[in-house]
């Protein structure tokens, strides 16, 4: 780390913030220096986010003060903290679906800025360019992924000329390869002397990247360290307690009989910014996981829809479960013969954000709490109860509103109801996206139980450590082609990070040709 | 400086608050609008208003009145809770009114006692099949609901004057385009003596309790309210959206087939060719007022009722046209959008400009 000078960047001290019910942020002081990257550390619910906020203005804290290069500053608002030099890309996506990347881009500029950049697109194509992030200009929000969306969010703060970047989880949707791009970019910027706060649940990223991290638990700060002397594992313990067996690596299994298959499926893509799935084999056997890695936009909702019935386009033939094609069946119909699903989006599509927890409950499990029609409203509050006590999903009780729950808690209430109806099949994508270590935890044994128990799973994700931690099998997607699938220990980081680049296609000149015509 | 915000999160104080404001707002609306044309304030909302619950009779007739109301009304309620912008009640109860009446015209010289429930049958089965085409149109090829169902109020309107002017007039009836006087074996029968008070007011509020019934208590109501609610959670729920969109539909157009015959065979007697008085519409301000549930259709379509009988009362008593009725609905659907807007945002009154 150089330190241009002695006057630190950003100076905490004592920031205290209390919401209703909840002393978010408890005294927390924390110093950056000029260049340095700081890890943020803790589970959800810590108080990361509220305090991110606060530098960035959109909380106002209720006590505490800040100092921005020596001198005492009161950010009021994100248009300050712009104008500051902060920059900051949410957890939560803040981009208008309706416009494109750079008129996106272009809301959060001022005019001088906007003077400055001259060409914004160019200036766009330009970063882009450098810094890997494979981001189109002109495509409209709406039509990218969230692993684009994430990229659009990272450029917003490149184009502005930042001093302290906030970066919330930011490499949860990217590939090995694109990650290490993204950390020579992190690395460059703090030799130019900007200073990067950043959250994040992967704590080897931490080890390798950041001088000084934070760590706060219950809103207090309750360490600090210097990443590089740690191992992931001392400083998993530090964030969570006393809960600390992490990752020791899970029993691999060999499934028994193929129960799922999907048999030359090739589909054109029913959006215009869609991917079209190419000659699509893939078999699941009753008691394994198998993992689907590759990045986001690569045709993963895609075959999630097809394979769930949300796409109701007849496939008769291609998809099979027990020996029975499935296809032409709507997604009521292969729920019924034991299909279960957790999308990638939690609120809105997994579950209802106006509804109770005990409705969102009945939203996919109806077996025995519907009698000639009528809904048992009794019984199924007490089931919604014990799973709100079996997946530990923090809530005032089975009448709170989904979308009241934080995303680790409804994705582990999602899980619990999904796998509670025994599925014979689950489809999960990216189950522990957004999600602290403790729920991670709770959430892979979950699927782990199910494997043992019997069931097929099928793993989509972006998080490559976690698909070599759970999968028994692995793939990857690229552009609508699948990869060969290969036990996980006949595999390592590096074959899937190049199968996520599209290496496995025969004619792998057509795959980039493609991704280039996309680009 | 006052300035539109955006709330966090729905205000529910505003969502029962907004029809008792709308409601409010368009009494002091009406106010003024009397005084402007030379009458007194008071004693045009006191004719409109406090008149029509003044009597036993002005009562019985408010009832008249709220009976196809809210059949129409708790059909809409389903409807527009799945999404399913359906405005075609009026056509619907034309056609029920259309259908009973050929029904009951068919049973004239009968004394069966299976005349009066077939012919309430053949209206609700009349309701269904006019909601049915825009219905099938919608699934099939994609039609715009709206514009189908309010082309087919139309079609319903011109059929019906087409009947009373052909095959259903009454052969005696000297020309006028009305259908003979149904017999008492079709007749509803009415609940009080020297009153118009029949049947079809227990229909009406039995419709509510199994509207509500259907949305609370069963799985097909949970799947509509779901539907409605977030579209993308019920296809990811595999929820079946066809045959949620032919429930609603149908169960509407049966209601507000059986407000239509219950009309011609209830106090009317006869089919003419205005069954309606455009009940089938202020229906959807029905609904909306009360809040789309079933039960709070209830309480709007009482009050929906004291303005139609109002009306009639202030054109006799104090020589205002009728059209204040349509008048007083338009503005009370305007305000009523107009403080809806304030459930999901609010005002912010500042002094100093922040930034």
């Amino acid at each position: 780390m150089k330190t241009h000078n002695s006057v630190s960047r950003l100076e905490l001290a004592n920031i205290t913030k209390q919401y209703p019910g909840c002393l978010a942020n408890d005294n927390i002081s924390l110093t950056l220096m000029p260049g340095e990257i700081h890890a943020l550390l803790g589970e959800n619910g810590a108080g990361k986010s509220t305090l991110v906020k606060t530098i960035y203005g959109v909380v106002a804290p209720d006590k505490g003060d800040i100092i921005w290069d020596g001198r005492e500053v009161s950010i009021k608002s994100p248009s300050i903290a712009r104008d500051l030099g902060i920059g900051m890309v949410f957890q939560h996506f803040s981009l208008f679906e309706t416009l494109t990347v750079s008129q996106n881009i272009e809301l959060c500029l001022s005019k001088a800025q906007l003077n400055n950049i001259g060409d914004l697109a160019d200036r766009i194509k330009k970063l882009s360019a450098e810094y890997g992030l494979n981001v189109d200009p002109s495509r409209y929000i709406h039509s990218l992924s969230i692993g684009e969306r994430q990229r659009v969010e990272i450029m917003r703060c490149l184009v502005q000329s930042v001093k302290l970047l906030i970066l919330d989880e930011p490499t949860s949707v990217l590939t090995p390869q694109e990650v290490s791009g993204l950390f020579d970019v992190l690395r460059t910027l703090s030799k130019e002397g900007c200073s990067i706060l950043f959250i994040s649940h992967k704590l080897h990223e931490v080890t390798e990247i950041c001088h000084k991290a934070t760590i706060l638990r219950g809103g207090k700060v309750v360490d600090t360290c210097i990443p590089n002397e740690e191992t992931p594992a001392t400083i998993a313990k530090m964030m969570v307690g006393e809960l600390a067996e992490q990752e020791a690596g899970y029993i691999k299994r060999e499934g028994t009989n193929v129960i799922f298959s999907v048999t030359n499926l090739s589909l054109p893509s029913k959006h215009p910014f869609g991917t079209a799935l190419k000659d699509i084999n893939l078999t699941l056997k009753a008691g394994e996981i198998l993992g689907i890695a590759g990045v986001a936009g690569n045709g993963q909702d895609e075959l999630m829809a097809i394979i769930s019935g949300e796409d109701a386009r007849n496939v008769k033939q291609a998809i099979s479960l027990n020996n029975l094609d499935i296809g032409h069946l709507h997604a009521g119909e292969r729920r019924k013969l034991g299909m279960a699903y957790v999308p990638e989006e939690r609120l809105g599509r997994g579950a209802v954000p106006d509804m109770s927890l005990t409705e969102n409950t009945l939203l996919t499990h109806s077996d025995g709490f519907v009698k000639n029609g009528l809904v048992q409203w009794q019984s199924i509050k007490n089931y919604t109860q014990t799973l709100i006590t079996k997946y530990k999903v923090k809530c005032h009780g089975e009448f709170s509103e989904a979308k009241s729950l934080s995303g680790g808690n409804l994705q582990k209430f999602i899980m619990g109801r999904e796998i509670g109806q025994n599925p014979k099949v689950l489809i999960c994508a990216h189950p522990t996206w957004g999600v602290d270590v403790g729920a991670a935890l709770a959430i892979h044994q979950a699927l782990l139980e199910l494997r043992d128990q019997g069931a097929a799973i099928l793993l989509i994700s972006e998080d490559i450590d976690e698909l070599f931690l759970l999968a028994d099998r692995m793939a990857a997607v690229c552009n609508g082609h699948l990869s060969p699938l290969v036990k996980t220990e006949h595999t390592n980081i590096d074959q899937i990070g190049q199968w996520m680049a599209g290496t496995f296609i025969n004619n792998t000149s057509v795959c980039a040709q493609e991704q280039e015509a996309k680009a | 400086m006052i300035r539109i915000q955006a709330r966090t999160e729905p205000s529910s104080l505003m969502k029962v608050a907004s029809p008792l404001l709308a409601i409010l707002l368009t009494l002091i609306f009406g106010g003024i609008l009397f005084s402007a044309i030379g009458k007194s304030p008071s004693q045009a909302l006191h004719v409109l208003l406090i008149a029509p619950l003044a009597d036993s009779y002005n009562i019985g007739e408010m009832f008249v009145k709220m009976g196809p109301l809210l059949l129409c009304a708790v059909g809409l309620s389903l409807c527009y809770r799945a999404n399913m912008w359906n405005i075609g009640a009026e056509g619907q109860l034309l056609a029920g009114a259309l259908g009973g009446s050929a029904m009951a015209l068919y049973f004239i010289d009968s004394d069966s006692a299976l005349a009066l429930p077939i012919t309430l049958l053949a209206g609700i089965a009349s309701g269904m099949i006019w909601a049915a085409v825009p219905t099938f149109l919608k699934l099939r090829f994609n039609s715009n609901l709206i514009l189908t169902t309010i082309m087919f109020n139309y079609i319903a309107l011109y059929l019906l004057i087409w009947a009373v002017h052909g095959p259903l007039r009454d052969p005696q009836g000297f020309g006028f385009p009305e259908s003979a006087m149904f017999t008492d074996a079709t007749l509803l029968p009415t609940l009080f003596e020297n009153s118009r008070i029949h049947l079809g007011i227990v229909f009406a509020i039995l419709s509510g309790i199994i509207g509500w019934f259907i949305l609370s208590k069963t799985h097909l109501g949970f799947q509509i309210r779901v539907f409605g609610a977030d579209e993308p959670a019920a296809r990811y729920a595999g929820f079946n959206s066809k045959k949620l969109s032919w429930f609603v539909m149908l169960f509407a157009g049966s209601l507000a087939g059986l407000a239509g015959v219950s009309e011609t065979i209830g106090p009317i007697g006869q089919l003419v060719p205005n069954v309606s008085p455009g009940y089938g519409y202020s229906a959807i301000i029905v609904a909306y007022l009360g809040r789309l549930h079933p039960l709070g259709a209830i309480i709007a379509a009482v009050f929906m009722a004291v303005i139609y009988m109002g009306g009639d009362l202030a054109q006799i008593e104090m020589g205002i046209p009728v059209a204040v009725v349509s008048m007083f609905q338009g503005i009370l659907l305007f305000f009523l959008l107009a403080c809806d807007f304030f459930i999901n945002n609010r005002l912010s009154f500042s002094n100093q400009a922040t930034n």
